[in-house]
């Protein structure tokens, strides 16, 4: 499942890497300078952690319906928790709803406990791949 | 000390180390509308099949822009930071284009910050993506240069 990420432009920008246990993804986001957003704090650009969320969400959603290729996001709400400290990011996914159309998704990102999420995600992929 | 917020637009557009990874350039500003750009890029597309930009790309954008327009709604620069964010990918960006954003500040109390944001390749008219978005304003709230470096609470 780490080929998918792998396979995508913005991903490896990120340095995305996934493992996979029983059918559930983690994906890491180590830390770069280049995903600093308040070079003060510092703290991590939320659009990084928003990024991050979204492709677990997605890679989940294709681990686990391999037909479905590369999943299309029709929308995505991110809750910021905590500032993203300048160390690795890790995330996980789990699907609440897969109908014929539509899934729903939710996802947490945290840094050293999974208890303290720095972020969430809910969103709506399409399940169909021709749209 | 003060300076003119429209001087460090441009820094305050691609001044962070992600932004500038990016390549986010600031595209104008008309009263309280902010725009940026993000020029293609091989390396920020989401299907290599199609070379589309990745939608969390699309996500990172409006999440920064919305921030520029707080920015100018305040009238100065003051930390901030995004509560929370929905963006609905109305399309797919056209492949191999440039993506702009233009975001609106339209509510700013002393904590919270409410904004929307478009983005498009030619036209809010014709959006690829539309956000919804709240901020924390002053955000640091007292903690100094640093805290985030020691271990978290």
């Amino acid at each position: 499942m780490s080929d998918l990420l792998d396979r995508l432009p913005y991903a490896r920008f990120l340095g995305l890497q996934a493992t996979t246990e029983d059918g559930v993804l983690t994906v890491t986001m180590p830390f770069a300078d280049h995903l600093i957003g308040d070079p003060m704090l510092p703290a991590l650009h939320g659009g990084s952690t928003a990024a991050l969320l979204e492709f677990t969400a997605m890679a989940q959603l294709a681990l686990t319906y391999p037909a479905l290729k590369l999943p299309r996001p029709i929308n995505v709400t991110i809750a910021y928790l905590r500032s993203g400290r300048p160390v690795a990011v890790q995330a996980r996914a789990r699907i609440s709803k897969a109908g014929r159309r539509v899934a729903n998704v939710l996802a947490e990102a945290w840094q050293d406990d999974p208890s303290q999420p720095i972020a969430s995600l809910t969103a709506h992929f399409l399940m169909a791949d021709n749209n | 000390m003060s300076f003119d917020l429209n001087d460090i637009l441009p820094q305050l557009a691609n001044g962070s180390a992600h932004t500038h990874a990016l390549g986010f350039v600031l595209e104008g500003r008309d009263e309280d509308r902010i725009r940026l750009r993000v020029p293609w890029r091989e390396d920020l597309v989401g299907d290599p099949d199609t070379g589309v930009l990745s939608s969390g790309l699309v996500t990172a954008l409006l999440d920064h822009v919305g921030g520029m327009a707080v920015w100018i709604a305040a009238k100065q620069f003051v930390p901030i930071a995004t509560l929370d964010l929905r963006v609905d990918y109305m399309r797919a960006a056209h492949p191999r284009r440039d993506l702009i954003a233009e975001a609106r500040c339209y509510r700013l109390t002393h904590s919270i910050a409410f904004v929307r944001a478009w983005a498009f390749e030619d036209s809010p008219d014709d959006p690829a993506a539309a956000a919804q978005s709240a901020y924390i304003v002053d955000s640091r709230a007292g903690r100094p240069a640093g805290a985030n470096l020691r271990p978290s609470a």
